[in-house]
């Protein structure tokens, strides 16, 4: 098959979870006294959940600056680790300027599609898997921006789960094949519950505390079990 | 928001976001060939995914009780291999009937 159109396929389910999530978002920001254009534009120009609603409450406290961009670096930071993974996998004809082109849709949930891909990936998949869920997250944010008050609390509530509910779909069918994944998982989810729960953590914002748990549960698992090439 | 407010916002936010993304990106060309590193690579989608859920996802809704049951219900139909979007469809249908529950009661 086409690898554009195979990426494009791929991309339905991430677009049609999107629509849900960016709908909350668009809610949110309205709330927060965004115009529905400039949600909309914050959703095309950032295509990121937990990022833009810290960037949409730092807009609507009228933060500093340094604030916004600090924000955005530790929340968002997570990013670099997926695209160095991503460059792993990128073919030889996906780098330099297409990298710097399509790098920007790069999400947890296309970075997790694309990495569970068998094989390289191309350019032109990843074009495919990004454009849907792009215009998806968009569409999504000027409906719930337009819309949003007039809908009851309960179905706001309900799509404000959506994304957490496409996350547990990528890893729990990994966790259950692999038994080095859900070691990795449950260390991930145990650091998790620390940060969040022990006092002395408390001084730790909620991007760090994610980078925290993936980068020490990742490394102590590669430490004691190696990749997955080794496994039996 | 005034747009003279909104504009530099915008434009530090989405910055910072696409270097973020598109710098690593770029800039590694070669395969990397250390054992460690790939490893852990492998693991990175896994662990980040499980720390931005546990316990966000809990704190997601107005109530635990109800988030909680979304997050059984997405458990169970992820397990069960069920695809993305049902398993998100899932996981709101969760919470909108425990919600819906908790209000007649």
């Amino acid at each position: 098959m086409n690898e554009y159109k195979h990426g494009l396929r791929d991309g339905i389910p991430i677009a049609l979870g999107y629509f849900s999530v960016s709908f909350a978002f668009g809610i949110m920001a309205a709330e927060a006294g965004l115009e529905v254009w400039e949600a909309a534009l914050v959703s095309l120009m950032n295509v990121t959940s937990a990022g833009q609603f810290a960037g949409v409450t730092v807009m609507a406290a009228l933060g500093s600056y340094i604030e916004m961009a600090l924000t955005q670096l530790v929340i968002n930071l997570r990013y670099s680790l997926m695209a160095i993974s991503l460059s792993q996998k990128a073919d030889g004809k996906f780098r330099g300027i297409w990298r710097a082109l399509l790098g920007f849709g790069i999400t947890d949930e296309v970075f997790a599609a694309a990495a569970g891909k068998d094989g390289e990936v191309s350019r032109s998949y990843f074009a495919g898997i990004i454009s849907l869920p792009i215009i998806s997250w968009t569409a999504g944010t000027l409906c719930g921006a337009v819309l949003g008050n007039v809908m009851p609390e309960f179905i706001t509530n309900a799509l404000g789960v959506a994304l957490y509910g496409m996350f547990i779909a990528i890893v729990i069918p990994k966790a259950k094949e692999s038994r080095k994944i859900l070691a990795a998982v449950i260390m991930s989810a145990v650091i998790s519950l620390m940060v969040k729960y022990i006092p002395w953590f408390s001084g730790i914002s909620s991007g760090f505390a994610i980078i925290i748990c993936a980068v020490a549960a990742s490394a102590v698992c590669a430490l004691i079990f190696g990749g997955k090439e080794n496994e039996g | 928001m005034k747009v003279s407010v909104f504009v530099p916002y915008l434009l530090i936010m989405a910055g910072v976001t696409y270097l973020i993304r598109a710098l690593p990106f770029v800039l590694i060309r070669k395969k990397i060939k250390n054992r460690f590193l790939n490893a852990f690579l492998e693991y990175i989608p896994y662990t980040v995914l499980t720390a931005m859920t546990i316990p966000a996802m809990f704190y997601a809704t107005d109530n635990p009780i109800s988030a909680m049951t979304g997050f059984a219900a997405a458990a169970v139909t992820a397990y069960l291999g069920k695809s993305l979007i049902t398993v998100a469809l899932a996981a709101c249908g969760g919470v909108a009937l425990c919600e819906g529950v908790l209000m007649i009661i």
